[in-house]
């Protein structure tokens, strides 16, 4: 995708001086500098869109400099000189009308028609035998259920390479947007309303996204991860999710945690069981599911580092972290944070 | 029936009234214009702040400027300022000081309901901008409970439920206020239109400014109705708890949007159609020659309102609406597309073959033009669904629309002001610093907005406060805050030319030797507006040999000329509305609620009764 | 010297009001649109309380109806009385209307509380919250025109609505007639056709 990109530049070389970002969209071609770029896709979805959207772009192009050239060269060709001609009283011509209609046109029938064979081609449904992942939005954090698998997760989607995958997205609350750009475009999540994204992930990696409807204070701190694992690694991960990850009874730091966690505080509403699900422990369905919290490379939907430091801030003052944040001030002794930090690194 | 105020002179021209009384009570179509273009130029500074404010805060990843929730204040008051508050009213500016004089009338057809639009746009505008001042009179711990939901308001986050609070009550009210203004501005100039054009000004002899106007007014009485039932709605869920977006009682979160849509696409072209019409006056005055394609342009305008109503869902392509209505939506914005891009092809016809004058209101009208075919070749983009997949609710979406409304309306209305401004005050604005004006905004908006192309495909997506450095897009975001001050500095030029340019040589009837009839009469007009009414024989009356009798225009007039005086009761009955809204937002507390919002019905009863019968001539 | 506003040239000969009140009602045709389609599209989805079948007493709101159509002709003779000058008939029309607009929207108190009690309120579903949004909207237009009518009436005591200002009759008439189109609009697509619902998206 990115090769393609770049052979049709090196084919055009006066058209890249037009567009100023080449050098830097050429630059980003490695990769990582933009992880949610919508030009580098990793799905056969991805690519279709991103094709059309190239074949718009060139047609876009092509138009931009006629008709700024046009405009440019008529500015200086008849501007008010002293001694210049006369303006020529013209009141139009219908020959010059018809072209300059039937044109545009022309080139609106070119861009429409592969526009609608990508639409149909990328409607959401996939083949019978797809991965079905159920995606629900929350204020600000998402959640992903795997039905036949039996495994429900937060904020991170595991899905395995070169294997079609249906979303099944919907929202237990306001409407949110799901978007993992390399992968596709963006579908909205609304209460009562489920919609669905087909695609097939390419290669091996971790694909970063975020919410693309704005849902309230901390919309711009809901993120996302989707991490594509080659099958093996995936159906490993899958197992490690649908079993209960023991408690090594020899780390009295792990059972500190796992107290502190299960406590009851006052307000109970402050008591983490009670939001929480930890699979053996707890069935709270408000925040995301922790069973295997340890499992996951960042927490609070992407916001902070699943390591010590990050756990440790987010359990300090989640609503100083996420704004609105659900999740209140709880007050807990740096002793507890510390065993809570463990007790979560360990629930892998 | 007798008149009011006005003495009727035996045989000299009536002058306008002076003093603070006589503006308050003015049913001057000229007077309510420059209310109208003051009020919306106050408003576009305060949108233009709010912008800066929020330019700042994304100039760096991580920042800490505003809050999350100052943020979501600031893009929501931002958007609706701008649209209801300072672009809509600046066209009503014109609408009101121009349109009569181009069509060879006195004033409009309803005079004191003109003023009765202004009076609720003013009230209008303070009463949603109040509400950054009053927290504390609703509880809440900020001083500030401006509404937060995004210009567009999406259920359900508007909800009781997710957006407790006043926020959103002053939001739904204050739409609701406003709106009654611009319908009562679309009956009026539809009927001036239609009904009190001079003898011979055939509708195909109308300026082009007028006839845009025209179908504005038409697109605003149709459309406003649909949010105004989309508001209601809202306001009933939030104030009865009805369930009309309450989803676990089986309402539809997508009927909010289906109806927003609706009157917001229309809205769009209401906002974009004025400057067309202002560049279409100005291109050809300052080229020396007619505008190419008098007829194509008026029916492009035209198609362009009538197809406006069938692309509404193509702001919804992210909700899955299944690939027919997805087809069908592309189709027809990718149609609409064809009439806008005639417009553009007549305007560079108009400037060929010209002999062109690059004065500010030439230089800004080049502009429009040029940076409308940018903002129009990104929404063709979007028109098409899988692209606009990855496109939607990004910044892609943000450069979009600002090229159209700031390259587009905005630099038209600069057009208009620098084009119009001897007519309304008597003085040309000057010309040397018309121009630094126009090309630090002309480099400003670029700066700001052409990044937002790249951070928008890059990932960026809208409407978030703060965004994290591996996105890769904190140069982007810095070169747009960069802009943005630079398109600051340029409104600032503007300001200080309007200060000095009120000294300086008196411009005459018409300065630029321009074509239609607004330029036949002084500069500024008399009150009556001309000495006698002409016949129009040519739709460039003051271009023609024999375009419009009698010509010149005798210096007085040769009949007195009844000049209806004013009237306190448009303000009256537009109080008593706000008051209504201020009830409104008290809905919390019954009987504090309900009565001030029956002494509000109370007052703008009475007010439309006295208006109904006060002794009032046009 | 009279400066009526008819005597004013007008590009079209028509009076200017006419024309704006024209536009008015094409403006309200959106308004009442929006709320018939909105009704529409709720149709058949409330989870609870009431249905269309089970309260809709058509036989009572033909009689309402028929009020409501009777009062409309009402309107026509107030017209054409103050046009030939008869101010007893002015008068009498003008009251028969206003007082049949009245009656209507007894009609519409008692049905409205009769569904209170019955378990429909206006936030009880969605049928409820459409149902009274629409018909109390278009109720408010009757009682906004029963004031208009009672307005034109006091001002025929007074001897003030001549032939001359046939016109302030004319166009509230057209108001009349078009909020008892309305009407008929509504009758027929929330009381006559009760149809299945649309498939739930």
């Amino acid at each position: 995708m990115a090769r393609a990109f770049s052979r049709r530049f090196r084919a055009s070389p006066w058209l890249a001086g037009l567009v100023l970002a080449t050098p830097l969209v050429l630059a980003a071609c490695s990769g990582d500098p933009y992880p949610q770029s919508t030009l580098h896709p990793a799905s056969g979805v991805g690519e279709a869109i991103d094709a059309l959207y190239r074949n718009i772009f060139w047609w876009a192009v092509a138009v931009f400099v006629v008709v700024q050239t046009a405009l440019v060269y008529t500015l200086i060709r008849f501007r008010a000189r002293p001694g210049g001609p006369e303006a020529r009283q013209i009141h139009g011509n219908t020959l010059v009308e018809i072209t300059w209609t039937l044109a545009p046109a022309a080139i609106i029938i070119a861009i429409a028609v592969p526009t609608i064979r990508t639409i149909f081609d990328v409607k959401g449904d996939g083949p019978p035998d797809a991965l079905q992942v159920e995606v629900i939005g929350h204020q600000w954090w998402w959640e992903y259920r795997y039905p036949a698998l039996g495994i429900a997760t937060a904020n991170e989607l595991h899905l395995p390479q070169g294997r079609p995958v249906v979303l099944a997205i919907t929202s237990a609350d306001v409407i949110h947007s799901f978007w993992a750009p390399k992968l596709h475009g963006k579908r909205d999540a609304m209460p009562g309303r489920v919609t669905h994204l087909a695609f097939t992930p390419d290669s091996v990696d971790t694909y970063l996204g975020q919410c693309a409807e704005f849902c309230g204070a901390s919309h711009a701190n809901m993120r996302l991860r989707v991490v594509v694992q080659a099958p093996a690694d995936f159906e490993a991960w899958a197992a490690r999710q649908a079993e209960v990850a023991a408690v090594d009874s020899t780390q009295a730091l792990v059972l500190a945690g796992e107290a502190a966690f299960k406590k009851i505080r006052d307000p109970g509403a402050h008591s983490c069981i009670v939001c929480h699900t930890m699979a053996g422990v707890s069935g709270g369905v408000a925040g995301p599911n922790l069973s295997h919290v340890g499992s996951r490379s960042t927490i609070a939907s992407g916001l902070l580092p699943n390591d010590s430091a990050g756990l440790a801030r987010w359990l300090r003052d989640p609503l100083g972290e996420k704004p609105g944040s659900l999740m209140p001030r709880i007050d807990l002794t740096d002793d507890e944070i510390a065993a809570l930090v463990a007790y979560l690194g360990s629930r892998k | 029936m007798a008149t009011t105020a006005m003495p009727h002179p035996e045989t000299a021209a009536p002058a306008a009234p002076t003093g603070l009384w006589s503006w308050v009570t003015t049913t001057d179509h000229k007077r309510i214009g420059i209310l109208y273009g003051v009020t919306a130029f106050f408003f576009f500074l305060v949108g233009g702040l709010e912008a800066l404010v929020i330019r700042l805060q994304l100039g760096a990843p991580g920042n800490t400027l505003v809050s999350a929730e100052a943020y979501n204040q600031l893009f929501t008051m931002h958007g609706t300022t701008m649209v209801f508050l300072a672009l809509m009213p600046l066209s009503a500016a014109f609408f009101n000081f121009i349109i009569p004089l181009q069509i060879g009338a006195r004033d409009v057809a309803f005079p004191r309901l003109n003023a009765f639009s202004y009076w609720v746009f003013l009230l209008g505008g303070l009463f949603m901008n109040a509400s950054f001042f009053v927290g504390p009179l609703f509880g809440a711990d900020t001083l500030s409970v401006a509404p937060n939901g995004g210009w567009f308001g999406y259920a359900n986050l508007t909800s009781s439920q997710y957006s407790p609070g006043p926020n959103i009550d002053f939001w739904v009210i204050g739409l609701q206020i406003l709106g009654i203004a611009s319908l009562a501005a679309g009956f009026n100039f539809i009927t001036t239109i239609i009904n009190l054009r001079a003898p011979g000004m055939s509708l195909m002899r109308m300026p082009v400014f007028t006839w845009m106007s025209f179908v504005t007014q038409f697109l605003i009485v149709t459309a406003f109705p649909v949010i105004t039932i989309g508001v209601v709605f809202l306001m009933f869920d939030r104030f009865f708890g009805t369930t009309f977006y309450n989803v676990a009682a089986g309402g539809d979160v997508l009927l909010w949007q289906h109806l927003f849509w609706l009157f917001g696409h229309p809205e769009v072209y209401i906002l974009i159609l004025p400057a067309m019409g202002i560049v279409s006056e100005v291109l050809p005055t300052f080229s020396r020659k007619p505008l190419f394609g008098y007829a194509v342009v008026v029916y492009s305008g035209v198609l362009i309102g009538v197809v406006g109503w069938g692309v509404w869902a193509h702001h919804m392509f992210s909700v899955g609406l299944g690939p027919i209505a997805d087809s069908v939506f592309s189709a027809s914005t990718m149609l609409i597309a064809v009439p806008t891009g005639v417009k553009i092809f007549n305007w560079i016809g108009t400037l060929w073959g010209g002999r062109l004058e690059f004065r500010p209101p030439m230089l800004f009208a080049v502009g429009f033009v040029s940076l409308f075919i940018i903002g129009g070749i990104s929404g063709v983009m979007h028109a098409s669904p899988p692209a606009d997949l990855q496109q939607t609710d990004t910044y892609f979406v943000v450069a979009h629309f600002h090229y159209v409304l700031f390259g587009g309306t905005v630099s038209g209305l600069f057009a208009g002001m620098y084009y119009w401004w001897p007519k309304v005050f008597g003085r040309t604005l000057r010309d040397g610093l018309g121009k630094l004006h126009f090309w630090l905004m002309f480099v400003g908006m670029n700066l700001t907005f052409f990044p937002m192309h790249f951070s928008g495909l890059l990932g960026m997506p809208r409407r978030i406060y703060t965004y994290g450095p591996e996105l890769g897009v904190a140069t982007y975001n810095l070169v747009s805050t960069i802009g943005a001050l630079l398109t600051g500095v340029a409104m600032l030029v503007f300001l200080w030319n309007v200060l000095v340019s009120r000294r300086g040589a008196a411009a005459g009837p018409n300065p630029w030797n321009a074509a239609t009839l607004e330029w036949a009469t002084s500069s500024p007009p008399p009150v009556y507006n001309f000495s006698v009414i002409p016949t129009v024989k040519d739709g460039l009356p003051l271009w023609r040999e024999g375009g419009m009798e009698p010509s010149p225009l005798p210096a007085v007039p040769p009949a007195p000329i009844h000049v209806p005086g004013g009237s306190i009761w448009p303000l009256c009955t537009a109080v008593g509305i706000v008051v209504i809204g201020v009830g409104g937002l008290m809905h919390q507390s019954l009987w504090p609620s309900l009565g001030t919002a029956l002494a509000g019905a109370a007052l703008t009863v009475v007010s439309i009764y006295q208006w109904a019968f006060e002794p009032f001539e046009v | 010297m009279s400066h009526a506003a008819v005597a004013h040239h007008t590009s079209t000969g028509l009076d200017s009001r006419k024309i704006a009140f024209w536009t008015f009602i094409g403006s309200e045709c959106l308004l009442f649109g929006s709320l018939i389609a909105t009704y529409l599209v709720y149709q058949g989805r409330s989870v609870s309380g009431p249905t269309t079948h089970e309260i809709l007493n058509i036989p009572l709101t033909s009689i309402s109806t028929f009020d409501l159509l009777m009062s409309s002709l009402a309107m026509v003779l107030a017209l054409a009385a103050v046009q030939r000058g008869d101010r007893t008939w002015t008068r009498v029309w003008l009251a028969t209307t206003a007082l049949l607009g009245a009656v209507f929207l007894g009609f519409q108190a008692y049905e409205f509380q009769h569904f209170v009690h019955e378990g429909l309120g206006f936030t009880t579903s969605l049928f409820g919250s459409t149902f009274f949004t629409l018909t109390g909207f278009h109720g408010a237009h009757v009682f906004v025109g029963v004031l208009w009518l009672l307005t034109l009436l006091v001002r025929s005591f007074q001897g003030k609505l001549g032939p001359a200002k046939a016109l302030n009759v004319e166009i509230a008439g057209l108001y009349w007639h078009f909020v008892d189109v309305v009407w008929i609009v509504i009758f027929t697509v929330v009381y006559l056709i009760q149809t299945t619902p649309l498939p739930a998206a």
